[in-house]
């Protein structure tokens, strides 16, 4: 019989967002979690379509493409949809595979739950968000 | 029957989607051959559910008459045929003690189907192997070779798995549950809380001493989600006996080990709640931890796979993301999950929302490997709107398969307005083509219905959300008005 459930429970352990969590919370996470892979040119999410998700990158690279013209990419590691997902408003942005993605995906009303319930996870995602902000306003200095 | 050799198209599998896709196929006319390891039609039906009772409903009296396409939404079992005799088998075989179709009336349903709809499949032919072949495919068979350009697995997700935990392979699964008298006065852990581990705890209430169910995942309720996710109604009694202290015991653990001992089994669990280890001495322990597709060698091919499940990642139309021109229908293509708005997957796992997919399937592959082009009715300007507001109403493709699939209407540019039929939303959402406009029926977390209008103009998708109604009735005024104003950049 095959068995994948620590293939992606191992995929989690070496993604940074799970880097404080034991095995037995990431066992549970993996739970939680839904896997999905997407194809080259594959929209994940998509400007203005509301009830999208928050997704974090197993594998693979997207662009974040705003009315057809691209600003910047996303990798292994990095997440996408929070704002989205956190405000109840459609994404400002589609993002897209640029080529064979994997995502760990979270939907948007069960995103408040994982938060509050793996803290660890929520904190590395606030430095994460705070070094975008930091980016953002480094033009003041 | 379809002896081995070259055919355009082989279908692998004889369950609901198999037949579906074989008759779609037949009515497009396009060739094929169909092949299927089982010796009868019917797929998983031909054995379970294991407790003999469908959880997918079929209304003999419902709102709309009988064998009207409108009525196919109340009728979540029969297949889809164009000829009377081909429609809404499934009523007309129910003896009305239930309106969960036994099981057997299940596989006579799908039996039927096949029989009138004159589908041929060679059975007794199992799927043992696949290779490449230039341009096209060549499956092994225990018959022989076929070939062909375009492969449909239609394989259902029917290989039982268990998870790689210590002991797991002394715990029997649920496909090898013992008849439930066999468990009268014993303790059970069960392993799983989705719907199969609720059937059968269900099933053991006359017989267990006690039922615990364990799985590191708090249960959900489909009453609850609002949706199909979760234990859906037929099965919450074990829940009600767990939350006034009955003798059925709830438990979120993930599983750390199980041991054979003298007397049953000792299962080791680690409390996902943060409540520390358990320990549970129990005479049996039936893991329900679901099925994959009997994917053979499709991953070596080249066939990416996504979850646990390890469910093939699919094209919205049913295509594999990693190897063209190989198609899916059935259960397994819950692999083209659509948008999930809201996180509400489809309804592709169940009859009622891959049958409609295999419809759409058979186009495709008439369309694009046949140059068969499908009917599309042209329709003048003033019976858009109307049109659109019964078929968010009442089309049982867009109630069946919310978000995920749509009536598409297009403006054609040299042919005036044409209805595109039936085709996955996020198809419409995702290409660029004419301008024109796709209706879906949609849900919120918070159970709302309301009909969800995507609108094509120069490329550009606009979404438009409409209000529910109490009667489910988006005919309305209200309704009306709000359309002709999400139609009227399209001139319609």
């Amino acid at each position: 019989m095959a068995t994948t459930r620590s293939d992606l429970t191992e995929t989690l352990a070496g993604n940074s967002l799970f880097a404080d969590v034991g095995a037995a919370e990431l066992n549970s996470i993996a739970h939680i979690v839904e896997e999905r892979r997407y194809a080259e040119g594959e929209r994940i999410i998509r400007q203005g379509i509301s009830g999208s998700a928050f997704y974090i990158i197993l594998e693979g690279e997207a662009a974040i493409r705003v009315s057809g013209k691209d600003y910047g990419t996303l990798g292994r590691g990095e997440f996408f949809g929070e704002i989205s997902a956190l405000l109840g408003e459609p994404p400002v942005a589609d993002i897209v595979a640029l080529h064979m993605l994997r995502c760990a995906i979270i939907p948007a009303p069960a995103l408040e739950a994982f938060m509050l319930g793996h803290p660890t996870v929520l904190y590395r995602m606030l430095k994460a968000e705070t070094r975008k902000l930091q980016k953002a306003t480094s033009w003041r200095t | 029957m379809h002896p081995p050799g070259e055919y355009p198209v082989v279908v692998v599998g004889s369950g609901p989607g198999g037949l579906q896709l074989s008759y779609s196929l037949g009515r497009a006319g396009v060739p094929h051959a169909v092949i299927s390891a089982d010796p009868s039609p019917g797929g998983m039906f031909r054995k379970w559910p294991f407790f003999q009772r469908l959880l997918s409903w079929t209304k003999p009296y419902a709102p709309e008459e009988r064998g009207t396409r409108y009525y196919e939404r109340y009728d979540w079992n029969s297949l889809i045929g164009e000829e009377d005799r081909l429609r809404a088998i499934q009523p007309g075989l129910m003896d009305g003690s239930s309106y969960f179709p036994a099981r057997a009336e299940m596989e006579q349903n799908l039996a039927t189907f096949a029989r009138d709809g004159g589908i041929a499949v060679r059975f007794g032919c199992r799927w043992t192997g696949t290779r490449r072949d230039d341009d096209a495919f060549v499956l092994e068979t225990t018959d022989g070779e076929y070939r062909c350009r375009v492969p449909v697995f239609a394989f259902g997700i029917s290989q039982p798995w268990k998870p790689d935990i210590p002991g797991m392979d002394a715990v029997p699964h649920y496909a090898d549950t013992r008849a439930p008298e066999t468990y009268a006065g014993k303790r059970i852990l069960i392993i799983g809380k989705e719907v199969s581990a609720f059937e059968l705890a269900n099933g053991f209430l006359p017989w267990a001493k006690q039922i615990i169910l364990a799985s590191p995942r708090p249960v959900t309720l489909s009453v609850v989600s609002r949706s199909l996710v979760g234990v859906r109604a037929r099965y919450v009694q074990p829940y009600e006996d767990h939350v006034l202290g009955g003798g059925v015991v709830l438990v979120n653990a993930s599983i750390d080990g199980v041991d054979r001992t003298p007397q049953g089994f000792r299962v080791r669990t680690s409390r996902s709640d943060g409540g520390g280890q358990l320990v549970f001495e129990v005479d049996d322990v039936i893991a329900t931890t679901g099925f994959t597709p009997p994917l053979g060698d499709l991953p070596e091919l080249g066939v990416p796979v996504s979850g646990r499940e390890r469910i093939p990642s699919q094209t919205p139309l049913f295509e594999s993301i990693g190897v063209p021109n190989m198609y899916f229908a059935g259960t397994a293509t819950r692999g083209a999950a659509g948008l999930k708005k809201h996180g509400l997957p489809s309804s592709s796992g169940a009859v009622h929302g891959h049958r409609y997919n295999a419809r759409i399937l058979a186009r495709h592959i008439a369309q694009k490997y046949f140059g068969i082009d499908p009917a599309r009715p042209q329709l003048k300007a003033d019976e858009v709107l109307p049109y659109l507001l019964r078929e968010v109403t009442r089309a049982p493709e867009l109630w069946h398969q919310k978000s995920y699939l749509s009536r598409t209407i297009l403006a054609d540019r040299t042919r005036g307005i044409i209805d595109d039929g039936i085709l996955p939303l996020q198809l419409f959402v995702d290409s660029d083509g004419p301008d024109g406009v796709a209706v879906a029926v949609e849900a919120n977390h918070a159970g709302d219905l309301y009909p969800a209008i995507y609108v094509r103009k120069d490329n550009a998708i606009s979404e438009h959300l409409l209000p529910s109604n109490p009667l489910l009735d988006f005919e309305t005024g209200d309704h009306r008005k709000q359309l002709a104003g999400a139609l009227a950049p399209l001139g319609l």
